[in-house]
């Protein structure tokens, strides 16, 4: 007995509404299925900060170590003697704060979806994917084993993929849903390989075991892969690719942009809270054998991070779809958190990165779930995408406005903010040992600032566009979450993090470095600086500045042609040399067998068919006949024997 | 005078008996004729059977026992084939075995 043996539910109450709704999706009214599937997330939503609270608040650290405890567990398949895959629910400080973050920001994209889709004819669809994503990726941060975590890494794979193409009459839309599967799923191939490299030699899936350290020794990890690699550093790698696909890292990033084909709510929640975190979330979840057993792998994981990070960011500057800048961002700062991670060490003081990356993954949930909430009320508002069409709504969308203004403030880093505490601890941390990544992540800093204020200054500032429809600010069912977003955007930065997450367990101290605050502040206010100066108000100098670096703007435009080459490597290389030889194979040869074969039988039956000419007779005396062959060659051999 | 008959002389009546029945299942048009036949060809079997139980094995009776039930499933195997030739002569007015011969290729 334990007192989270409840939090089975938390996953469950959505999957329930899930399956109330995809049954009755043509029977239900929307106001039914609204109040079923906001009041079913609600109830999810009030068990996860109960759990908070129970375990931070209530039971705290045991000995100065936050425990790890199973809720509750069953067997669910048996593998041999020592290894079987369970299935249940692992409470501990990462968990629990992943329970937070998805409710959150599930329950507030429920209420603001109630508006944003209220018009719409797939509204009970809607609302029956975002149930199954909810109880997908639930299950996937409570997850005990790494194999459940797989198990629910895919559904929620699915479940975005279901979203992305909810608008399937839309050619692009299919596409998009297409080409994100198709890539997370080439990643978790990578994943699965990863898993069961790692668990063939250390005999287990379940976390608690597999992540603590007293047991490593015991694991039987000896000898070298190929590369030079060992196996664990291997093992790692390879699920560290899991993630990445699935945390759009470059190169794995190039279904994230499209991916925006979604509806908006769908974006906040998905694509930019959830569902991409996971990735981070998977390489925190293992973080002690990545920091302790192949500290190799974690370098790679920071520069992966910290090369995404800016790589992204330049692209956001050039975009001019207002979803496909915010997408860019979220990609940017996800490579914050794996970069985070990635300088980080295990336990104590060196657990910064880890805590850093935890916080930050925290905050920009809630700022960057905001920006794109925001993002939908005014694409809602103005019937485009293109952020050169918008201009001057803030005197029409009051509310939306502050709201959005709050959290660009959040993300460019602005002292007060919850981004401003997060990008200090990360930069703080990658100040310590890594040099190379501190710079890359100092100037990504300044690029955020800047990139946001210019999409902000662009859609809210700048000269005014003709507007068909006068924009005007959503209901309130989209106002509301927008509100209380905005607050948690400003006071989740003074949560004093490191108190409730760790690498180890035990509660770390961290305080404001102002050293590094301040060098990153001034940062900062030299991006958004220059985006002011150059869209606030509409000036030839941009076009100035693309002119003077034209073929670098063309390259950042066209996403470093990334997608370019995709398509050639599939169609010019896979597709020719390897694809088309085993087409060819299979029509020529396989199905050249079964052909001979089919036109074999065929002519044989065509010649003798004659024989069956439905004369009873004739039958009974070719039975006869043979009766009587037989016989004599009986009582021939009988004779003489 | 019946005591001299041996077994032989059954097993040639049977013989006869049977080769009769599949000379007209062979050559008979008539349905009827031909359900006769197999008759004539399950007695002869039956006349084996009760042969053979009397002459050899005389402290047994599963021959007998045997010839019995042959007389019991011939009763239904008539019966059924008689339904069947109904259905045939509704369908086709006829029972003449070469109208009925649509089951071919």
């Amino acid at each position: 007995m334990n007192a989270f043996e409840y939090t089975f539910l938390i996953p469950f109450i959505p999957l329930l509404g899930f399956l109330l709704i995809i049954f009755n999706f043509k029977r239900f009214p929307k106001k039914l299925t609204a109040a079923l599937a906001t009041s079913l997330i609600g109830i999810s939503f009030v068990l996860s900060v109960y759990t908070a609270w129970q375990y931070f608040i209530i039971m705290g650290p045991l000995h100065g170590v936050y425990p790890k405890i199973i809720g509750n567990h069953f067997e669910w398949l048996k593998l041999g003697e020592h290894l079987s895959v369970h299935m249940g629910t692992l409470i501990d400080q990462a968990s629990v704060m992943m329970l937070i973050v998805v409710s959150t920001v599930s329950l507030m994209v429920h209420i603001y979806s109630i508006g944003y889709m209220h018009d719409d004819r797939g509204f009970n669809r809607f609302f029956a994917f975002l149930q199954l994503f909810s109880f997908s990726m639930l299950s996937l941060v409570i997850a005990t084993n790494v194999f459940q975590i797989y198990i629910f890494w895919e559904l929620v794979g699915v479940s975005s993929f279901l979203l992305i193409g909810f608008y399937y009459e839309k050619p692009s839309a299919v596409a998009a849903s297409k080409k994100a599967f198709i890539v997370t799923r080439f990643a978790d191939l990578f994943f699965l390989l990863g898993i069961l490299l790692i668990s063939f030699h250390t005999d287990t899936f379940d976390f608690i075991s597999l992540t603590n350290p007293e047991n490593f020794e015991r694991f039987n990890l000896h000898g070298t892969t190929f590369l030079g690699l060992s196996i664990p550093a291997l093992a790692l790698i390879l699920i560290f690719v899991g993630g990445a696909g699935k945390s759009a890292m470059f190169p794995l990033h190039i279904w994230l942009p499209d991916a925006m084909e979604g509806p908006s709510p769908v974006s906040a929640l998905i694509h930019a809270a959830t569902m991409v975190v996971a990735g981070v979330y998977l390489v925190a979840r293992m973080f002690a054998n990545y920091a302790i057993m192949a500290p190799e792998a974690l370098a790679l994981v920071g520069y992966v991070g910290a090369f995404t990070s800016l790589f992204a960011a330049v692209i956001a500057t050039t975009q001019i779809d207002f979803k496909r800048v915010l997408a860019f961002s979220t990609i940017s700062q996800i490579g914050y958190m794996m970069a985070a991670l990635g300088v980080s060490g295990y336990g104590e003081e060196a657990g910064l990165g880890y805590m850093a990356s935890m916080f930050h993954l925290f905050t920009h949930a809630m700022f960057k779930a905001l920006l794109f909430l925001g993002a939908g009320a005014v694409i809602h508002a103005v019937h485009t995408n293109s952020i050169r069409e918008m201009g001057g709504l803030r005197k029409y969308m009051k509310t939306t406005h502050i709201t959005f203004l709050i959290a660009t403030l959040a993300i460019a880093g602005f002292p007060g903010l919850s981004g401003f505490f997060s990008k200090d601890e990360i930069i703080t941390a990658a100040h310590q040992s890594y040099p190379l990544v501190f710079y890359t992540l100092l100037v990504v800093a300044g690029l955020t600032a800047f990139y946001m204020f210019r999409l902000y200054f662009l859609v809210f500032w700048n000269t005014e566009t003709h507007y068909h429809h006068k924009p005007h600010d959503p209901g309130k069912a989209m106002l509301i979450p927008l509100i209380i977003l905005a607050v948690l955007s400003i006071v989740s930065g003074y949560i004093p993090f490191g108190e409730f997450v760790s690498s180890d367990g035990k509660p770390l101290h961290t305080h404001l470095h102002f050293d590094i605050a301040i060098i990153s502040t001034l940062v900062s206010f030299v991006g958004i600086a220059i985006a002011w100066f150059l869209y606030k108000k509409s000036s030839d100098l941009t076009s100035h500045l693309i002119a003077r670096w034209g073929t670098f703007y063309r390259w950042a435009y066209n996403k470093f042609y990334i997608d370019e080459v995709y398509l050639f490597i599939t169609h010019n290389i896979i597709f020719a040399y390897i694809s088309r030889p085993i087409a060819w194979f299979d029509r020529h040869v396989v199905d050249g067998t079964m052909n001979v074969i089919g036109w074999i039988t065929v002519t044989t039956s065509e010649k003798i068919k004659g024989m069956q000419s439905g004369q009873l007779q004739q039958y009974a005396f070719a039975f006869v006949s043979a009766i009587l062959v037989i016989s004599a060659f009986l009582i021939y051999y009988l004779i003489n024997n | 005078m019946w005591q001299d008959i041996s077994l032989q002389d059954v097993l040639i009546v049977s013989t006869l008996m049977f080769f009769s029945g599949v000379y007209g299942f062979l050559t008979r048009r008539n349905l009827i004729t031909m359900l006769m036949s197999v008759e004539l060809m399950l007695n002869a079997v039956n006349i084996n059977f009760v042969a053979f139980n009397y002459f050899l094995h005389p402290e047994n009776m599963q021959g007998m026992f045997f010839a019995l039930f042959v007389v019991v499933i011939a009763a239904a195997e008539a019966s059924v084939a008689i339904a069947i030739i109904i259905g045939i002569y509704r369908r086709f007015k006829s029972i003449n075995i070469e109208d009925v011969s649509k089951m071919k290729f």
